[in-house]
């Protein structure tokens, strides 16, 4: 007791003497050096900052403002044709579909069936890390390898590069995704659920069809968006693997068998050769699929935030 | 009547022995709880009664359990069907991600029982029993987590009595609960052994001595001491137990 | 090993409780060393320690009631702190006899009018006897030493029969001192309770050791 007046008497003290120097421990200022780095560390990080954001506005800035001029309603909705002077870009846009739904088919039942392999059935531990670690070097790999390897076996095999062969490669390309994201929302799923399911005596598959997969489906959709996505922005793995007709074939049968260019590789296309139709040259529906693109991915974004938000609430 | 006796149960997790000569017999009927320190192995064994440990990779099992003179580790024995009459209850509740109809549902599902009328009967009658019915009966359609901690339990004991099992596992379950929600389980697990044998495996020392009619007091893998309650709690034979119940260590 | 603080107070109650007994102890010493040798001042006093008997029996009670309420006791915790609570009892009544003798102490006008009172004294030793050592058993929950005083109940029931039978003899014959005869039986008859209450610690010093009272598991 009697100290701690006597500390009171000493503060008191100084600070009628205006001898801030030990006012207490929080509120001593750090010396000067210290506190100059802090200022620098921290400029440096906004700087960076502020250089990744404004770099990616740029980007997407430059392209609405070169590209969304020309995404009109007769592109989106005509072929390209010299004898009309249309640049349309819905066989491309069409091809894009046609090579989400195929590789969707092909890739989610394999992907979601290999991580639940993974996460439920496997027991061998080592076993198990060496596919992760296959897994993860597979979503390393340059995707123009996965068109070569797709142009030398799928293509092959169809006798011919077509939206099937393209879908083929694509697969593969986004299998790591489905799996990795498919084995993420397994893992969020509780231990809980699966020992509150078995011990009411329900086998372990029944289990995964009624609890697990249903619980993990925020994480699991939100994956395939994200595949989706790749899919979307893939060019080079499509290159030589999904053709290059832009013919507007409606029956998706009939379009597995001929080859097509997707909005990306169509891209490429027009940008690296020249032309002219009408007005319009070909740099500028570069820009204008460019522009389409962006509004793809961005809108999947949203989606994937919006089923997310709106599956976890159940 | 013995429901369950275990005989030379060892259990190994790798080359951890977790349950040395575990012999006991588990009394029809009656409420019988598993005391010990954390890590005594009471909880590994209540999962042996029902095979939960199969779920775990690198478990190894010698001796045998026998469940009304079957051998349950027996390679005939389907462990799905154990389940169903052996059924079980967490610590934490652990209502799955639907509305409280399909949670009671979920286990009469999984044997195909699919009439509507008749699940709703099962539903009633399991939610009654598990004194929930009033709190539910309004809500069925709701989603089972909005229920608070108490009822989830609650509920968890009707969607396990839904199966009507023989034998309810119990592995701590108020350990997760508030005092009244755990009163609340207690008197209704004195209520159910009417009509089931019921294992429970509790830290709570008061818990066990309210509620049971034999104890079983659990110590490093071992069955040190099993008797009936009173003899546990007022004259334990083993040194190590009573200085487990009146708080010496653990 | 765990519960530091519920140790120290299980210790504490023994610890009062030994107090309490050899504060009874002395009071029915000093009952009968004032009955002998008529003093009065030294009656006064008993009576008047009584009350401190009382208080002590209130104070250790409310321990008793705390540490179950706080600790929840069970097995031998519990045990102890029931034997606790029934022999508390017991002081006390050994207590209130020490001070009811001494009452009647200042009533006999006349002692020596009793030629036979060497049994009553050797009667006195033998209950104070017994008092010692049901307190003394407590101290070390020593059950041979209990076994031991409960078997000498015998003696004192025989002593007061003897009395008893003596004073009726006596007032068959003469009837001078009815008044202080009735007084003198009642003494011989309180020491018979204070032996009684003697056994009784005793049988609780073995229930806090076995679970059993008179032979039957209790707890």
């Amino acid at each position: 007791m009697r100290e701690k007046v006597k500390l009171k008497t000493t503060n008191s003290k100084n600070a009628k003497t205006g001898n801030n120097n030990d006012v207490g421990i929080i509120s001593q200022k750090l010396p000067f050096k210290r506190r100059f780095h802090g200022y620098i560390m921290k400029g440096f990080i906004f700087f960076c900052v502020a250089f990744a954001v404004s770099l990616i506005l740029f980007l997407i800035g430059y392209i609405f403002y070169r590209g969304l001029p020309h995404v009109t309603f007769s592109m989106l909705t005509s072929t390209p044709s010299l004898l009309r002077g249309t640049v349309g870009i819905l066989p491309n846009l069409l091809y894009t579909v046609y090579i989400i739904f195929t590789t969707l088919i092909i890739s989610l039942p394999i992907g979601i069936g290999a991580a639940v392999y993974l996460n439920e059935y496997a027991t061998n531990r080592r076993l198990v890390r060496i596919i992760e670690f296959t897994i993860e070097t597979l979503a390393g790999i340059p995707s123009i390898i996965y068109g070569l390897v797709g142009f030398l076996i799928f293509v092959r095999m169809m006798g011919g590069a077509t939206i099937l062969s393209g879908s083929m490669t694509l697969s593969i390309l986004v299998l790591p995704t489905v799996v990795r994201t498919t084995q993420e929302a397994l893992k969020t799923v509780p231990i809980s659920y699966r020992e509150g399911s078995v011990a009411l005596g329900a086998t372990k598959w029944y289990s995964i069809r009624t609890i697990i997969l249903p619980s993990s489906l925020d994480g699991i959709v939100s994956g395939v968006i994200l595949a989706i996505g790749r899919m979307v922005a893939e060019s080079a793995a499509l290159l030589f693997t999904a053709g290059a007709g832009h013919a507007l074939i409606t029956n998706y049968f009939a379009a597995l068998q001929t080859g097509g260019r997707p909005l990306t590789v169509a891209l490429y296309f027009y940008a690296t050769e020249p032309g002219q139709w009408g007005d319009v040259s070909s740099t500028d529906v570069a820009f204008a699929i460019a522009a389409v693109l962006i509004i793809i991915v961005l809108v999947l974004n949203f989606l994937t935030k919006l089923l997310k938000r709106k599956l976890k609430k159940i | 009547m013995n429901i369950i006796t275990a005989k030379d149960l060892n259990l190994y997790y790798g080359s951890f022995q977790a349950l040395k000569n575990i012999t006991m017999d588990i009394s029809a009927q009656n409420i019988t709880a598993f005391i010990g320190p954390s890590g005594c192995g009471k909880s590994t064994f209540i999962r042996t009664l029902n095979r939960m440990n199969d779920l775990i990779p690198d478990v190894r099992i010698t001796g045998d359990v026998t469940f009304l003179g079957e051998n349950i580790y027996d390679k005939s024995v389907d462990a799905t069907l154990l389940r169903k009459r052996v059924g079980m209850v967490f610590q934490a509740p652990n209502p799955f991600p639907m509305s409280i109809y399909d949670n009671i549902a979920y286990g009469p599902r999984i044997y195909g029982t699919k009439k509507r009328i008749l699940l709703d009967e099962i539903v009633e009658k399991s939610l009654r029993d598990a004194a929930i019915w009033d709190e539910a009966k309004d809500r069925l359609k709701k989603s089972a987590l909005s229920l608070s901690g108490g009822q989830q339990q609650r509920l968890c004991i009707a969607r396990a009595l839904a199966m009507q099992p023989e034998v309810l596992l119990m592995d701590e379950p108020t350990s997760a609960l508030d005092p009244i929600s755990t009163t609340k389980i207690e008197e209704l697990v004195m209520e159910l052994k009417k009509k089931y044998s019921i294992v429970i495996v509790t830290h709570n020392m008061q818990q066990a001595a309210r509620i049971s009619d034999y104890t079983a007091f659990f110590l490093l893998g071992e069955l040190l001491e099993n008797n009936n309650t009173n003899a546990i709690f007022s004259n334990p034979k083993d040194k190590r137990t009573e200085d487990y119940i009146t708080g010496r260590f653990g | 090993m765990g519960r530091t603080n519920f140790e120290n107070e299980l210790k504490q109650l023994h610890t009062e409780i030994i107090e309490m007994g050899s504060f009874v102890e002395t009071a029915i010493e000093d009952s009968i060393r004032a009955f002998r040798n008529n003093d009065f001042d030294l009656c006064k006093k008993i009576i008047e320690n009584d009350k401190t008997v009382d208080e002590m029996e209130r104070k250790i009670e409310s321990k008793c009631l705390w540490m179950i309420a706080r600790e929840q006791p069970i097995a031998n915790d519990l045990r102890k702190i029931t034997a606790a609570l029934k022999l508390i009892t017991d002081m006390e009544r050994i207590g209130d006899h020490a001070s009811d003798i001494a009452e009647l102490t200042m009533r006999i006008e006349d002692k020596n009018a009793f030629a036979d009172s060497e049994h009553i004294l050797e009667m006195a030793t033998t209950a104070i006897e017994m008092v010692r050592d049901a307190v003394t058993s407590y101290v070390n929950y020593d059950l041979e030493l209990a076994k031991a005083t409960e078997a000498k109940d015998d003696i004192v029931d025989n002593y007061f029969n003897l009395i008893k039978q003596e004073h009726i003899d006596m007032l068959s014959k003469e009837q001078d001192n009815i008044d202080s005869a009735v007084d003198f039986l009642f003494i011989a008859k309180y020491l018979e309770r204070i032996a009684d209450h003697a056994v009784n610690i005793c049988e609780w010093v073995h229930f806090s050791k076995t679970g059993e009272y008179k032979n039957t598991l209790i707890f």
